[in-house]
């Protein structure tokens, strides 16, 4: 029940909102109760509404606004990207743009390996329960 | 501030004066003139700007006055100065892409785009031995363009035009009632020969280099339609 995320210097957070919807930024500063001052590697840093933040489990050590170089190598030095990208937050993400920039093309493939597999399945599962009622 | 060379020599010259914002530019009258070494031309001609002659004007030809004055003042008609162009061909669409067709007895089928045509008719086939679209002629607007191309450059579609897809002319026949509906009806349904050999010439290299991506030929084979869970206005073609 109680809180495990908290907004904190260094909290890195996925915007659910607005112009850099999708992207991870960190939170440098906390500016008042409902906004904070968010940086990133690509953008210029301004204030941010939390209702726009969706607060991840990854957190970065930095002092209160870093300078931009800093802050690349305290992102590089925690290895935020493969973090991110590992944990299965990160990856449903991966899918989810995977999936929506398929060519119709792509997507009769993958209907295609789909029945394949579907009918790989089936016949292992023939055989098993043959082998149980045999 | 041309020099005279021959005009095709001329590269469009970028702006020596960056706009601040649309409308503003950096730099004043006074430092754009010095900028554009207006003062170096000017030199160089003695104290002022350089002059072409004026062409002395030619004498206009002597009208004589009409012979005849209408009665009425009659309005001339308004010059038209359009010209017909086929239609704008959408910037998807280049020969070798698959299009998938949205109306007509082939809806639905995915078919590989040819040329356009001079009516602004887009050629298109299936191939025929792989979805059974001949070479036939659709409207650009009842297509969606895929983003998958195949390679076209063994297809020479140099003499399709509209007029090989033309109605063919009857000849008039006037004897015989009795006769007239049995014996023409039967003649006309029959393909010619030579539209046949056309398909198939045009088929067998586009089949080749079909078959060299995998999955390809089956897709062509396949309809396509809307699933469930399928949103069109976000789908990626």
């Amino acid at each position: 029940m109680p809180f495990k995320r908290y907004v904190e210097i260094g909290r890195i957070a996925l915007v659910n909102y607005g112009k850099d919807y999708g992207k991870l930024v960190v939170i440098v500063d906390v500016i008042d109760q409902n906004r904070a001052l968010v940086d990133a590697p690509d953008m210029v840093r301004g204030q941010m509404n939390f209702k726009r933040l969706t607060l991840t489990d990854i957190k970065i050590d930095i002092k209160r606004v870093p300078n931009k170089k800093t802050l690349v190598a305290a992102l590089e030095a925690a290895d935020v990207k493969n973090k991110w990208e590992s944990s299965s937050w990160g990856r449903k993400l991966i899918v989810q743009k995977k999936r929506a920039s398929l060519n119709d093309f792509d997507r009769f493939k993958i209907m295609l390996a789909k029945i394949k597999k579907a009918g790989v399945v089936r016949q292992e599962l023939a055989k098993l329960k043959k082998e149980t009622t045999g | 501030m041309q020099k005279t060379m021959a005009p095709k020599d001329r590269k469009p010259h970028v702006s020596r004066n960056p706009d601040l914002i649309r409308g503003v530019g950096k730099y004043s009258r006074s430092k754009m003139y010095h900028k554009r070494g207006l003062w170096a031309i000017k030199a160089k001609n003695g104290g002022t700007f350089p002059k072409h002659e004026k062409k002395a004007a030619e004498a206009a030809p002597a009208e004589k006055p009409p012979k005849f004055y209408p009665a009425d003042d009659v309005k001339k008609p308004l010059v038209n100065k359009r010209k017909a162009r086929p239609t704008k061909l959408r910037a998807s669409i280049t020969p070798g892409t698959v299009l998938i067709i949205l109306a007509g007895r082939f809806k639905g089928k995915r078919v590989v785009f040819l040329k356009q045509l001079t009516s602004g008719l887009l050629l298109v086939t299936g191939p025929f031995k792989i979805n059974g679209v001949p070479l036939r002629r659709v409207n650009q607007s009842y297509v969606i363009a895929t983003s998958t191309k195949v390679d076209i450059s063994g297809v020479n579609v140099e003499k399709f035009d509209d007029k090989y897809f033309g109605k063919k002319v009857e000849k008039k026949k006037k004897k015989g009632e009795g006769e007239f509906f049995e014996a023409e009806k039967e003649e006309k349904n029959t393909l010619p020969q030579d539209k046949k050999d056309d398909q198939k010439t045009v088929d067998a290299a586009l089949i080749a280099s079909i078959e060299a991506v995998p999955d390809l030929k089956s897709y062509l084979g396949a309809r396509f339609s809307l699933k469930a869970g399928m949103k069109p206005h976000e789908l990626v073609f």
